[in-house]
C-alpha cells in the first residue's frame, strides 16, 4: 500500500505520521506543498501542525496551496484522503468536508487522552474495527466542530459522522466533550466516505510504552481495509 | 545626536564605564557605537557582576562535550548521539507583557539549541508568580502559560516537565525560565567561532523591525512605576517563522556550507556579530543597507539594537551562497549577504556608504567591565524549637488535605494540559512525574529532564539552598531511573548592587558548585538574571536547576504511581523530622524562621547510586523523591497517580508524628518493592550503608496513617486537583 503525507510549512506531525504509516506497512512518501503532482497513492494524509502558522484561519492558507489541487482531484476521483487535526482543518477549509472548526469552548489549547465512540463502521477507515470505543489523543486549540442546521441534517442523513467524543464505555454526553463540538463530533466523512477528517491523533497512540495502542488498532485495520 | 556622559547614563551605563569606553576608543563614540557598547556591557550580556563567581563552578566531566561559553552546553549520551541543552530567563519581558514575553523566551532558548545543529526534542519551564491573592497573578499566569504553549506547540516540540510556584516575593517581578533539549550527532555540532578571512556573513530569518530595541538593557534594570512605558522593548514572537528557520537551518547544516552560526538573541545583530568575531579572533564588516528591514528608514542604531526574533547570522564557506540561498528561498525566509570577515579585529559598520561604527572587538568583550561586588555572608539561622503543644489541635488528615491543595504542591494539570507534551511521539513520561522523559527517536535510549528550585531554602540560607536544588534535581532524575549527567542553571536574583542580594548570589553559587562537584553533575550552560526586583524589594533568591540524565533502556524507566496491592513501601534515607522552613512549618504553623534542612552530599550520592542499582536489578516498581511536604505528601502523590491506597506502619522513630510525616529531611525517596524481594533489597541497601525504614504496604482505596487517621484516595485526588482549576476559572 502506498501512502503520501503532505508537508506544509508549519506542519509538525508529518514525521510522526510517516513513522506510524511505515510501522503498519505502508510505503510512505513525503510530499512538499509546492509539488504539483501526487505520487501514486492508496492513501493521502494531511498531517497535524500549524500550517502557515494558522494565520488568517487554521488551515485556510494551506487549503489554497499548489498540492491541494491534486489532492482535491484525487479525492473527487474516489481516492482516500485523511486529515488529522490541522489536516482536518485544511479539509473543511478546502470544502472537501462540511463545517468549520472553531476555537475550543474554554479558549484553551487542550492536550490529553480522550475516548471516541466509532459511529461509522462502513467506511474504509473503520469497517471491521474490533473496538467500539478508542482511546486516542487530542492536542489542539481549534477543534470545536460546528456547521449549519442544514449541514448537520445532511451529515446525519448520510451517516457521515465517523467519531464522537465519549467516555470509555461509549456514553456520549457534555461531560465527555472536551472542546464544545456540536454533537460531540470528533471526526466526519464526506458523503462518498472516501475523505475522513478527525481531530484526535491516532499516530500518537501506537506504542504501549507511550500511551496505549488504540492508534495501532486503527492503522492495522485501515491497511487491511485498503488491501 | 551628540554623545556625552548623560546620554551614556541614559543608556544604562555608569559614568566610569563611559569614561572607560572613551579611553579604549581614544575618542568619543558616536551614538551607534554607544548603543553597541551599552548592549554589550549591560549585565545581561556581559555577566559583569557574576563572571567572577561563575568561574568557580565545575564545568567538566567525562560526558561533557561543550561547557558554558557557547549557545548551549553539550553532553555525550553514547552511540555518537549528543544532547544540547540550556535554560534561560525571560523574566522582565514576561512581567511587562506575559504572552509575548513567555513566548519569545521559549523561542529564544529553542534557537540557542538549534543554532548548534540540534533538533529540539523537549521543552521545560520553571515559572514563578506572586501570591495567588495578588491582583496581577491570575492574568500573568494565564498569559505566560498561553505564551509558552503558543510558541512550543506551534514549533511541534513537546513540553515534558515544569515547575510552578507562588510566593509574594514575585508580586512585582515574576520569573519565566525556559529550557530546551536538542538532539545532535556528535560530529555535526555547530559552533559560533568564525574562521577564515573574506568569508561571507549571511543574515537569515525574519526581517529586522523596531521591536525589542534595548531589551537586554531593560532586563538589566530595576522595575519602577513606569514599567508600562517599557512595553515596546518586549519582542514579538512568530513561532511559524521559527519553525521555518529551524527546518531551513537543519537542512543547510546537513551539508558542509557553514563555518559558524549564531542566533540573534539579546542585543540582536550586535552581540551575534561581535561574538563570532571575538571567538574567531578576527574582524567583521557589515553593510547595514543590506540588512532586510521590516520598516523604512531604520537607522544603523536601530538595526544594530533591534531584538526582532527568529533571525540568525551565519559565516558561510565562500561559494556556498547559492546553495544556502536556495534552501532559505524554499522556506520563504529572508537571506542576505550582509558583510564579510576580515583581519581588522574590528566591527566595522557601513551605512549609505559611510562608516558608522568602528570598534575593536576586544574592547567590547575582553575589556568589558567585571565587578567584584561587595557581598554579605548569610548566617545560618538558629533552629526553632517548635513546641509540641502547637501540634495538639491539628488533625493529620486536615493538614494533609491542606498541604495537597497548597498552590505550591497541588496538581498543575491545568497548566500542562495546555502544552502539547506528546508531539514527536517519543514522550514516555509526561508532566506531573519526577522528570519528563523522551525516548531518543528510533533507539532504546531515553533522556530524562527536570527543573527545580527551592527559593524558600535559598532565602533562609543561600549556601544550603544552593546545594539542595542540585541534589533535588539529581533525585528527580534518579527517581525515574536515569543516570544524572549534567545541569544547566538559571540564576534569578535581586540587584547585585545590594550587598545582601549579592551575598545570596555568591553563596547559592558556592553551594550549587559544591554539590555539583561532589555529585559529578557538572554545569554545562546557564544564564544569570539580576535585578529581579521592584524598587528596593528583591525576589527570594531563586536559582533554577535544569538536570539531564540518561536511561540506557527506556523500558527500565520508573514512574511514581503505586503499582500493586500488598507490595512493600520503603523510605530510603534517614528521617530526622526537620520542620524548619518546611511547608508544614511555614503554611500550617505560620513559622517562617529557622534553617533549611541540612544537606549531606555523601548520603545524597550514595542513596541515589544505590537506588539506580536497585532499578538496574528491576527491584523497584515505583519511586518518588521526598521533597516539599515530607513523607506523607510524597506518598499521597504516589497513591493519587496509581489510584491505590496504603497502610502505614507505626514508625520506630522517637519523633512526633508530625515531624515524621511532614519533615523535609533531604536525600530521601519512597520506593515500592515486591514483598518477596525484601531480603535481597535489604541486603543491597545494607551493603551500601544506606539507611532505610519500612513505611508500610500498598492497599486499595484508602490511605491509612494510624487508627485515627484515614482518608480515601478519592478525597486526596480532590484536594490535589481542584485548587488551580478553581482559581483560574473564578
Amino acid at each position: 500500500m502506498n501512502s503520501s503525507v503532505i508537508t506544509f510549512p508549519g506542519s509538525n506531525c508529518d514525521r510522526d505520521m510517516d513513522v506510524a504509516l511505515k510501522k503498519f506497512g505502508f510505503k510512505n512518501k513525503m510530499v512538499w506543498h509546492e509539488d504539483i503532482e501526487l505520487p501514486k497513492s492508496d492513501l493521502v494524509v494531511l498531517p497535524g501542525g500549524f500550517s502557515y502558522g494558522d494565520y488568517l484561519r487554521c488551515g485556510s492558507v494551506a487549503s489554497k496551496s499548489k498540492i491541494m489541487k491534486s489532492v482535491t482531484n484525487f479525492a473527487k476521483g474516489g481516492g482516500k484522503v485523511m486529515g488529522v487535526c490541522n489536516g482536518f482543518q485544511i479539509l473543511v477549509e478546502s470544502g472537501l468536508l462540511p463545517g468549520v472548526l472553531l476555537r475550543n469552548k474554554y479558549l484553551e489549547f487542550i492536550c490529553k487522552n480522550i475516548f471516541v465512540k466509532v459511529i461509522d463502521k462502513n467506511s474504509p477507515y473503520f469497517k471491521n474495527i474490533k473496538k467500539d470505543t478508542l482511546e486516542l489523543h487530542i492536542a489542539h486549540n481549534e477543534g470545536n466542530y460546528f456547521c449549519t442546521k442544514e449541514q448537520i441534517k445532511e451529515i446525519n442523513d448520510n451517516n457521515q459522522v465517523a467519531l464522537v467524543y465519549s467516555d470509555k464505555n461509549g456514553s456520549v454526553d457534555d461531560a465527555n466533550n472536551p472542546n464544545g463540538s456540536m454533537k460531540n463530533i470528533a471526526g466526519i466523512l464526506n458523503k462518498e466516505k472516501n475523505v475522513l477528517g478527525m481531530m484526535p491523533h491516532p499516530e500518537r497512540m501506537i506504542d504501549p510504552t507511550l500511551s496505549g495502542e488504540d492508534g495501532s488498532i486503527f492503522f492495522n485495520n485501515l491497511i487491511n481495509n485498503l488491501k | 545626536m551628540i554623545v556625552n556622559e548623560q546620554v551614556a547614563v541614559d543608556h544604562g551605563l555608569k559614568k566610569d564605564e563611559y569614561k572607560k569606553i572613551c579611553d579604549l576608543l581614544k575618542r568619543i563614540p558616536n551614538i551607534t557605537e554607544l548603543g553597541i557598547f551599552s548592549a554589550m556591557w549591560n549585565e545581561h550580556c556581559s555577566y559583569k557582576s557574576s563572571r567572577f563567581h561563575l568561574k568557580n563552578l565545575p564545568t567538566e566531566g567525562k560526558n561533557v562535550i561543550q561547557g558554558p561559553g557557547e549557545n548551549a552546553g553539550v553532553i555525550d549520551i553514547g552511540d555518537d548521539d549528543a544532547i544540547v541543552f540550556k535554560i534561560e530567563s525571560h523574566n522582565h519581558p514576561s512581567f511587562i507583557e506575559p504572552y509575548q514575553g513567555a513566548a519569545t523566551g521559549v523561542g529564544g532558548i529553542m534557537r540557542d539549541v538549534f543554532t548548534m545543529g540540534a533538533r529540539p526534542i523537549a521543552n521545560l519551564n520553571s515559572i514563578h508568580f506572586g501570591s495567588p491573592q495578588h491582583k496581577k497573578t491570575k492574568n500573568l499566569l494565564r498569559g505566560v502559560v498561553r505564551g509558552i504553549g503558543g510558541y512550543g506547540n506551534c514549533m511541534g516540540v513537546p513540553t515534558i516537565a515544569g515547575q510552578t510556584s507562588f510566593d509574594e516575593s514575585y508580586n512585582g517581578n515574576i520569573l519565566v525560565n525556559a529550557m530546551t533539549l536538542g538532539l545532535v550527532k556528535k560530529n555535526k555540532i555547530f559552533y559560533s567561532k568564525a574562521a577564515g578571512l573574506g568569508k561571507p556573513v549571511i543574515y537569515v530569518g525574519s526581517k529586522t523591525g523596531r521591536d525589542g530595541i534595548h531589551g537586554a538593557s531593560m532586563a538589566s534594570a530595576v522595575f519602577d512605576d513606569k514599567i508600562e512605558e517599557k512595553k515596546p522593548t518586549v519582542q514579538v514572537g512568530d513561532p511559524f517563522s521559527e519553525k521555518l528557520l529551524l527546518e531551513a537551518c537543519l537542512e543547510l547544516m546537513s551539508g558542509d556550507s557553514i563555518i559558524a552560526i549564531q542566533d540573534m538573541g539579546a542585543a540582536g545583530l550586535t552581540s551575534s556579530s561581535i561574538e563570532m568575531a571575538s571567538k574567531g579572533n578576527l574582524g567583521i564588516e557589515i553593510n547595514l543597507n543590506k540588512v532586510p528591514c521590516r520598516e523604512a528608514n531604520m537607522t544603523p542604531y536601530e538595526i544594530m539594537l533591534s531584538e526582532s526574533q527568529e533571525r540568525m547570522l551565519i559565516v558561510l564557506e565562500k561559494g556556498k551562497e547559492e546553495i544556502a540561498q536556495k534552501i532559505f528561498d524554499k522556506w520563504n525566509l529572508d537571506f542576505a549577504v550582509i558583510g564579510k570577515t576580515n583581519k581588522s579585529k574590528k566591527i566595522e559598520l557601513y551605512f549609505n556608504e559611510e562608516k558608522v561604527a568602528n570598534i575593536p572587538v576586544n574592547t567590547l568583550v575582553e575589556n568589558s567591565p567585571m565587578y567584584e561586588r561587595k557581598w554579605r555572608k548569610a548566617k545560618l539561622p538558629k533552629k526553632i524549637k517548635i513546641k509540641k503543644e502547637q501540634f495538639k489541635n491539628l488533625k493529620i488528615i486536615t493538614v494533609l488535605n491542606k498541604i495537597l491543595s497548597n498552590p505550591n504542591v497541588c496538581s498543575k494539570e491545568w497548566i500542562w494540559q495546555q502544552y502539547d507534551h506528546t508531539v514527536m511521539g517519543d514522550t514516555i513520561q509526561k508532566p506531573g512525574g519526577d522528570s519528563g522523559v523522551v525516548r531518543i527517536h528510533g533507539t532504546d535510549k531515553a533522556v530524562a529532564a527536570s527543573v527545580d528550585s527551592s527559593a524558600v531554602y535559598c532565602w533562609a540560607h543561600p549556601l544550603s539552598g544552593g546545594k539542595q536544588i542540585v541534589c533535588e534535581s539529581w533525585r528527580n532524575l534518579i527517581s525515574v531511573g536515569a543516570q544524572p549527567i549534567a545541569i544547566t542553571n538559571c540564576l534569578n536574583f535581586g540587584s547585585p548592587e545590594n550587598e545582601e542580594n549579592m551575598g545570596e548570589f555568591v553563596e547559592c553559587v558556592q553551594g550549587l558548585g559544591e554539590a555539583s562537584l561532589f555529585l559529578n553533575f557538572p554545569v554545562v550552560s546557564g544564564n544569570v538574571s539580576f535585578y529581579n526586583q521592584t524598587k528596593d524589594i528583591g525576589i527570594k533568591p531563586t536559582p533554577v536547576i535544569g538536570g539531564v540524565g540518561l536511561i540506557k533502556n527506556y523500558r527500565n524507566m520508573v514512574t511514581m504511581d503505586l503499582k500493586e496491592s500488598d507490595n512493600l513501601l520503603l523510605v530510603i534515607g534517614k528521617t530526622e523530622g526537620h520542620l524548619d522552613q518546611s511547608l508544614f512549618a511555614r503554611d500550617i504553623l505560620n513559622e517562617k524562621n529557622g534553617p533549611p534542612p541540612e544537606i549531606n552530599l555523601f548520603n545524597e550520592k550514595n542513596n541515589g547510586e544505590t537506588i539506580l542499582r536497585l532499578i538496574d536489578k528491576k527491584y523497584i516498581r515505583s519511586a518518588h523523591d521526598i521533597s516539599l511536604g515530607g513523607i506523607i505528601t510524597a506518598l499521597s502523590k504516589m497513591c493519587i497517580k496509581g489510584k491505590k491506597g496504603a497502610t502505614l506502619k507505626k514508625p520506630k522513630h522517637l519523633i512526633s508524628q508530625f515531624e515524621y510525616l511532614f519533615g523535609e529531611d533531604q536525600g530521601r525517596y519512597i520506593i515500592e518493592i515486591d514483598k518477596n524481594n525484601f531480603k535481597n533489597v535489604a541486603t543491597i541497601l545494607e551493603e551500601n550503608s544506606v539507611h532505610f525504614d519500612e513505611l508500610g504496604t500498598i492497599g486499595e482505596n484508602d490511605l491509612i496513617i494510624d487508627d485515627k487517621s484515614k482518608v480515601s484516595i478519592d478525597d486526596l485526588i480532590k484536594s490535589h486537583t481542584t485548587w488551580l482549576t478553581n482559581y483560574m476559572s473564578k
